[in-house]
């Protein structure tokens, strides 16, 4: 898949946002320990700085009520001195961190116990591809930048939209996102994001070797990639939530105006107003045509 | 009509200047036999149709008379009607005449409605070009399953890509130098008449050209003609001195001159010219002011340019200075046809006309005191050469080839008879929100107490993960063709490939065509699905023979792991989804039509 190479970067250097799924429910369930995740990530990041000095990380957390820059390697505070056992970059972000989860806890609104809330991925999308587009505006060569999920939550069909858009511009900007799940179930959001961008999808099958994964797969910048042989996704889920009910679906109504997807029939399109003639549905057709 | 013969009166043409023979026009399904009302002319027609090839007519409200224009191989007949209503009458009768024949030819389909030749070619020419088109055109056309105009109603934006690539260039001005009107002089000496009639004079265009080229008698007509002279006199001392400067008489003109300070005015056109050169100038780019001095050529205007040799002779000067004034005049020209604007109004009084061109002419200077602004800004940032581009130039949004799709679709489809895994399943989490984020910041603060665990993970593990990592790059390579990129169509053979791609846009083209026919309302439409139908329930069984022959072939290439067979059904049910969509539509929609037609004779009879 050949992104358009359309501009100037400095070809070897990473400007590299993750977005870190930190939804509290997903963790509480997950067999596998949010602390050992995190040191796999935070050792991944750490290698990341290693490989060129002016490669940048920026890490965002994906929380549930609220998303977040915890990271960010580029400011001034990142520099600091190393507290005791451990370096800058983990002390600092394991502060900011705990900073997040609580405010989040604090926006949390009460919801129906027993299941998971979904992660804000789509803002965490955003927030990302803002920081990216700051980052091409403040200077002649941008550092070459990428996306990185990091997400094991089940996709909110409710956000099907602001996520798609989310892809979609990424894909204007030709910022390819990588994907790297570690749910159950694929996740079809990420899947079709990776694919639409250029990027890779993975699911590591291992999570106790996360970071080998993620160093194998992820870790390489953009120009090498290209001489490299990694992982292909052998399928995509293509399927759409419709506007109505966000409900995942394989088959639907399509407004032939704007091309919201519905998974009944309506009189109209809620999006754009168009209204649809009543091709379908013969008996309420009919039954209309007789009290008439 | 009905009787299939039309008569009316009408004047023959043999050519289109011809002023006409008067006579009377008898149009039958098979002939049109034409009789001059005077029987000593020899303009008998009688021509058969089968020689006619096609025929045109003017459009009603394009001022032109009615005319009918029937093309046989050598020229055409062109009859002028008395009524745009007889030539309706007369057109639908040679168009079902036309028709009739050429379909018995039967060598080319010609529709209902009747093609300019200009229009078939484009057709012929488009098909040649596009051997992809032309294939799906012998597919649906040359077997009936549709007919030429449908098949074009949806070419529509190809034709139109076509004609929009002639039409684009805007009309200019008429390229002579107009304001050159040539005097007749009979012989006499100080006798000279210009040709000008008040028609000429008082075309807006004609205004337009002298006030566009001569900025100086723009100025004077606005300052002098209700005012100091009235307007005939103005022209005719306009026109005396442009006498005198086209015969180059330089000390008559300035004693002339000297003698009638108004006709000065004429003769000093530079001062304006220079005062807009100078703004020209001013526009550019500095760095690229000296290129421009020299290219106008404004240097022999006192206090602008440089003179790099001073010490000229004065012929030569004097040559020079001809030279250049016919290069002036060439450039203002060359501007004034370029800009091309012409008035909306044509016969205008010229005091308006003058009016209106000042006030563009305000217009336009108001954007130049813009665009300096810009310029100095840009002057301001550095040089924008040196620069990178600081607009980003975003990819194209893209619909990616459809081959693609169906290769993630295709792996899909073979995954979920690998897996049968249920889709969804809900996760549940007994934890209220305020356990769970505990359980989350102490995991943060546990890391903050004990730091990364040392080693990160056991070597076990690390081969484990080598392993698996190497295999799946491994068998999706095997998945997937000889390399990672080429896609699951290109492990078919050739010729299968080429079917199913062929089948592929066959029937996305006939869907396009079915669909598009929704909601059926007349009888047309009704007879245009019914045969659609017919053409879609065939690609089944054409499908099916693919199948049949592809996989005998495939069944050698034991190296596959993935069986052949299950490739093309999966093809298949892309196809057939689809279609089956298509043809349940098409009953659902057969019953209710029968069921409202039986409902309404139940109601009214």
């Amino acid at each position: 898949m050949p992104s358009a190479p359309s501009k100037i970067y400095a070809d070897d250097v990473s400007l590299l946002v993750v977005t870190l799924d930190t939804n509290p429910f997903f963790w509480a369930t997950f067999p596998f320990p949010f602390a050992e995740f995190l040191s796999q990530v935070l050792a991944f990041l750490n290698s990341i700085l290693l490989l060129g000095q002016l490669n940048q990380v920026i890490v965002i957390a994906t929380g549930c009520n609220s998303c977040a820059y915890v990271y960010d390697s580029s400011s001034e505070r990142s520099h600091g001195a190393t507290t005791g056992t451990m370096p800058a970059l983990y002390s600092n972000l394991l502060h900011n961190l705990n900073e997040f989860l609580a405010k989040d806890r604090q926006l949390d609104a009460s919801q129906k116990p027993g299941t998971v809330p979904s992660s804000l991925l789509s803002g965490s999308l955003s927030m990302a591809l803002c920081y990216i587009q700051r980052a091409f505006r403040l200077g002649p060569m941008p550092p070459q930048p990428r996306i990185l999920c990091l997400q094991g939550t089940a996709d909110g069909p409710e956000q099907y939209v602001a996520i798609m858009n989310a892809i979609f511009s990424a894909q204007r900007s030709t910022v390819p996102i990588d994907s790297c799940y570690i749910g159950s179930n694929n996740s079809a959001f990420l899947q079709q994001a990776s694919y639409i961008t250029g990027g890779i999808y993975y699911k590591p099958p291992q999570l106790d070797g996360l970071y080998q994964y993620l160093s194998t797969v992820f870790a390489t910048d953009l120009h090498s990639r290209a001489f490299l042989r990694l992982p292909k996704s052998v399928g995509v889920d293509f399927r759409a939530s419709c506007f109505c009910h966000k409900r995942t679906i394989d088959m639907g109504f399509v407004c032939s105006v704007c091309l919201s997807i519905f998974c009944e029939h309506h009189d109209k399109c809620s999006t754009c107003g168009s209204v649809f003639g009543q091709a379908q549905l013969d008996a309420s057709a009919a039954n209309r045509k007789r009290k008439a | 009509m009905s009787s299939g013969q039309v008569v009316k009166r009408v004047k023959y043409k043999a050519t289109v200047k011809d002023p006409g023979t008067p006579g009377v026009l008898r149009l039958t399904q098979e002939k049109f036999v034409f009789k001059p009302n005077d029987p000593t002319t020899n303009n008998k027609l009688d021509v058969e149709f089968r020689f006619i090839k096609s025929h045109k007519h003017t459009k009603e409200g394009s001022g032109k008379p009615p005319w009918l224009n029937l093309t046989h191989a050598q020229g055409s007949y062109i009859f002028e009607l008395e009524s745009f209503a007889d030539l309706h009458v007369c057109r639908e009768l040679v168009g079902i005449a036309l028709s009739k024949h050429v379909q018995g030819e039967a060598t080319k389909v010609i529709s209902e409605e009747q093609l300019s030749s200009a229009e078939m070619t484009l057709r012929i020419k488009l098909l040649q070009e596009d051997s992809k088109l032309q294939r799906l055109h012998k597919e649906l056309v040359a077997s009936g399953k549709l007919t030429e105009s449908e098949f074009w109603a949806t070419k529509k934006k190809l034709l139109d890509q076509d004609e929009s690539r002639k039409l684009k260039q805007r009309i200019g001005f008429k390229n002579s130098l107009i304001f050159d009107t040539k005097p007749m002089s009979d012989g006499r000496i100080n006798q000279v008449k210009f040709q000008l009639t008040p028609e000429i004079k008082y075309q807006a265009c004609f205004l337009l050209c002298i006030f566009a080229l001569k900025p100086a008698v723009h100025q004077a007509f606005l300052n002098f003609v209700p005012s100091k002279m009235n307007e005939v006199d103005f022209w005719n001392k306009y026109f005396k001195a442009e006498y005198l400067h086209s015969t180059k008489n330089a000390v008559a003109a300035a004693a002339e001159a000297a003698e009638d300070e108004d006709l000065a005015v004429f003769l000093k056109d530079d001062e304006i010219l220079e005062i807009e050169a100078r703004k020209k100038v001013r526009r550019v780019d500095p760095t690229l002011d000296m290129e421009a001095d020299q290219g106008d050529d404004y240097t022999h205007l006192p206090d602008h340019g440089i003179f790099r040799d001073g010490s000229k002779e004065v012929s030569e000067a004097q040559n020079a200075l001809y030279k250049r004034t016919l290069l002036q005049d060439l450039n203002r020209q060359g501007a004034v046809v370029l800009e091309g604007k012409t008035l909306d109004m044509e016969m205008e009084h010229p005091r308006t006309v003058a009016e209106i061109l000042a006030r563009r002419k305000q217009k336009s200077d108001e954007v130049v005191g813009d665009e300096e602004r810009q310029n100095r800004i840009s002057k301001m940032t550095p040089i924008e050469d040196l620069q990178a581009q600081d607009d980003h130039n975003y990819a194209p949004l893209c619909i990616k080839d459809p081959r693609d799709y169906f290769d993630f679709q295709q792996a899909n489809a073979v995954k979920t008879l690998d897996d049968s895994q249920p889709g969804t399943e809900q996760m549940t989490c007994s934890l209220g929100s305020e356990e769970a984020y505990g359980s989350l910041m102490a995991a943060i603060s546990k890391i903050q107490a004990t730091g990364l665990r040392d080693p990160l993970f056991s070597p076990d593990v690390a081969l484990k993960v080598l392993h698996g990592l190497t295999r799946n790059i491994s068998s999706t390579k095997n998945h997937l063709g000889k390399t990672s990129q080429e896609s699951v169509l290109d492990i078919l053979p050739n010729t299968t490939k080429e079917k199913l791609l062929d089948h592929w846009v066959c029937s996305q083209e006939l869907l396009r065509h079915f669909w598009s026919s929704y909601p059926v309302t007349t009888q047309n439409l009704v007879n245009k699905t019914r045969r659609l139908k017919d053409s879609i329930s065939q690609i089944y069984s054409k499908l099916e023979e693919i199948k049949v022959s592809a996989s005998s072939d495939l069944r050698h290439q034991v190296s596959l792991v993935v069986h052949p067979m299950q490739q093309i059904k999966v093809y298949g049910q892309f196809f057939t989804q689809a279609l089956d969509a298509a043809l349940l539509h098409y009953d659902a929609d057969i019953k209710k039509r029968n069921a409202r037609v039986s409902k309404k004779s139940n109601g009214y009879v």
